[in-house]
């Protein structure tokens, strides 16, 4: 038998034992757990509103924002957060937790290697793709609305 | 001939194993050596702490023998670090003479056959042979940063904290190494790094096979068959691919990865990493084969050979395991060491 059909076989093979991450399951608790991480941006966001009436939609928007970073940085730095990810998957990775997470372990982990070479080298090697992606996309999009 | 038989001058003379917190608590927790209550030993880096988890491990085996580090003709070893730090470091700290090895995963029975190659052609006297891992620097290294909220598939497996030492020496002991099989590297085109050991389970099989046949033996008599860190699914695996060549491997097969963890830790396939099958060598097989519960063991470490550059550029994991086959010998007495310096002095 040759080798290339050996290893589709092979490959076919173990596809077939390889166990199945169960769909319903994890869809069920990234739902919960991105379902309360957007609460509790939603209730800061209330909160901010209430207690400082004159500013603007926006600017409550960014201070919310700011927070729920913050947090998500402090809760990276004791090591909680990625109890939460690895338990609730997609539903922390998707809302700007996430991203924040995907900046602040690599500077955590990468310390040791000094501030140049370790921290500001390593520090986008997860959240880079998605800046270089997201900005990318969004030239694609200014052409076509420019066209439109 | 990829099998050497070797002339009955090299036996294990003892063996220490350090595992983390984590593995202590499993099932082999009353076998190893020492448990780890803190897994950074103090040390400011994970990098640091694998080194001094090395260095203690060879120090310790040395002196549980009974040897002077002067007594160590060689230091034979290896770990999953870029450039082998971690046993380069050690060496340097233990002013031995230092081969280098790597074969991933495999490195302990690598390491354990060239020492007992060594003894056994009478090219000198006590030889170490260790390996070690660390959790938290394979991870770094390898994945993603410690506290990145990641999910790992079904398929992953955990590296363990932990390494074993065994010296290898001409002193008779209870432990003899009878005979050593380099594994080829075999290929079978497996890509998901996430899933070593369906890319490890066809070098195992092949090292077994060719072991079995040039040492005109059945699996029958073995009293256990160890793999290093198939995980459950290589195991599984393994054994539909030994089927399939027509070996039944029976209830004395097991996996180091598989027997390190309870079922109820959060390790999806197992354990894995060089540390393992050297950790799980040199305390429950070394206690069973002193005890005289195992009489044949045959070890086969298995690695996989990929760097995380080969990966991202969509090569396939090439795998390897070499497998070393031990016999207990009752005869031998446990003062060897004692006598064997009596007739130096005389």
């Amino acid at each position: 038998m040759d080798k290339n059909k050996r290893n589709q076989n092979y490959n076919l093979y173990v596809e077939s034992k390889v166990p199945k991450t169960k769909a319903w399951p994890s869809l069920f608790k990234a739902f919960l757990v991105g379902g309360i991480i957007c609460a509790i941006g939603q209730g800061l966001f209330d909160l901010y509103s209430y207690l400082f009436p004159n500013l603007a939609e926006s600017e409550v928007t960014t201070c919310m924002l700011m927070t729920i970073i913050f947090i998500t940085c402090l809760l990276t730095g004791i090591g909680i957060y990625d109890v939460v990810g690895a338990w609730g998957g997609a539903g922390s990775v998707i809302p700007i937790t996430g991203f924040s997470n995907s900046i602040s372990s690599p500077a955590v982990e990468f310390k040791k290697e000094g501030i140049i070479y370790g921290i500001c080298v390593k520090m986008f090697t997860i959240a880079g793709p998605v800046i270089v992606c997201g900005v990318v996309g969004s030239i694609v999009c200014g052409f076509v609305g420019l066209f439109i | 001939m990829q099998t050497i038989k070797l002339k009955k001058k090299a036996y294990l003379l003892e063996g220490y194993s350090i595992v983390g917190p984590l593995e202590g608590k499993g099932p082999l927790k009353d076998y190893f050596d020492y448990i780890l209550k803190d897994d950074t030993l103090k040390e400011s880096s994970f990098e640091k702490s694998e080194r001094k988890l090395l260095q203690d491990i060879v120090i310790e085996a040395i002196n549980k023998s009974g040897l002077k580090i002067s007594d160590i003709d060689f230091f034979f070893g290896g770990d999953l670090l870029n450039q082998i730090v971690s046993s380069s470091y050690t060496a340097r700290e233990l002013n031995l003479p230092f081969i280098g090895l790597y074969s991933a995963c495999a490195t302990m029975a690598e390491a354990l056959a060239l020492s007992a190659l060594f003894i056994d052609c009478g090219l000198c006297n006590n030889v170490v042979a260790a390996t070690c891992t660390h959790f938290s620097s394979a991870e770094r290294q390898y994945r993603f940063p410690l506290e990145f909220a990641n999910q790992r598939p079904p398929t992953a497996q955990w590296t363990i904290t932990g390494g074993g030492a065994s010296i290898i020496s001409n002193i008779k002991s209870k432990i003899r190494i009878n005979a050593v099989t380099f594994g080829k590297v075999i290929d079978y085109g497996i890509s998901d790094i996430n899933n070593m050991g369906a890319a490890m389970a066809p070098a195992a099989c092949d090292t077994i096979k060719a072991h079995l046949s040039n040492m005109k033996k059945k699996v029958s008599d073995y009293d256990l068959i160890l793999t290093g860190d198939l995980g459950k699914l290589g195991s599984e695996i393994l054994i539909d691919l030994m089927e399939h060549e027509k070996i039944i491997m029976g209830k004395n097969y097991a996996d180091c990865g598989c027997m390190i963890f309870d079922k109820t830790m959060r390790v999806f396939m197992g354990g894995s990493g060089a540390g393992c099958s050297a950790s799980v060598l040199n305390s429950y097989v070394l206690y069973k084969m002193k005890k005289g519960d195992f009489k044949r063991v045959l070890l086969v470490s298995t690695g996989a050979l990929m760097s995380t550059t080969t990966s991202q550029q969509g090569e396939t994991i090439p795998g390897i395991a070499h497998a070393v086959e031990l016999v207990y010998e009752p005869e031998n007495t446990k003062n060897s060491v004692a006598k064997s310096k009596q007739k130096k002095d005389v």
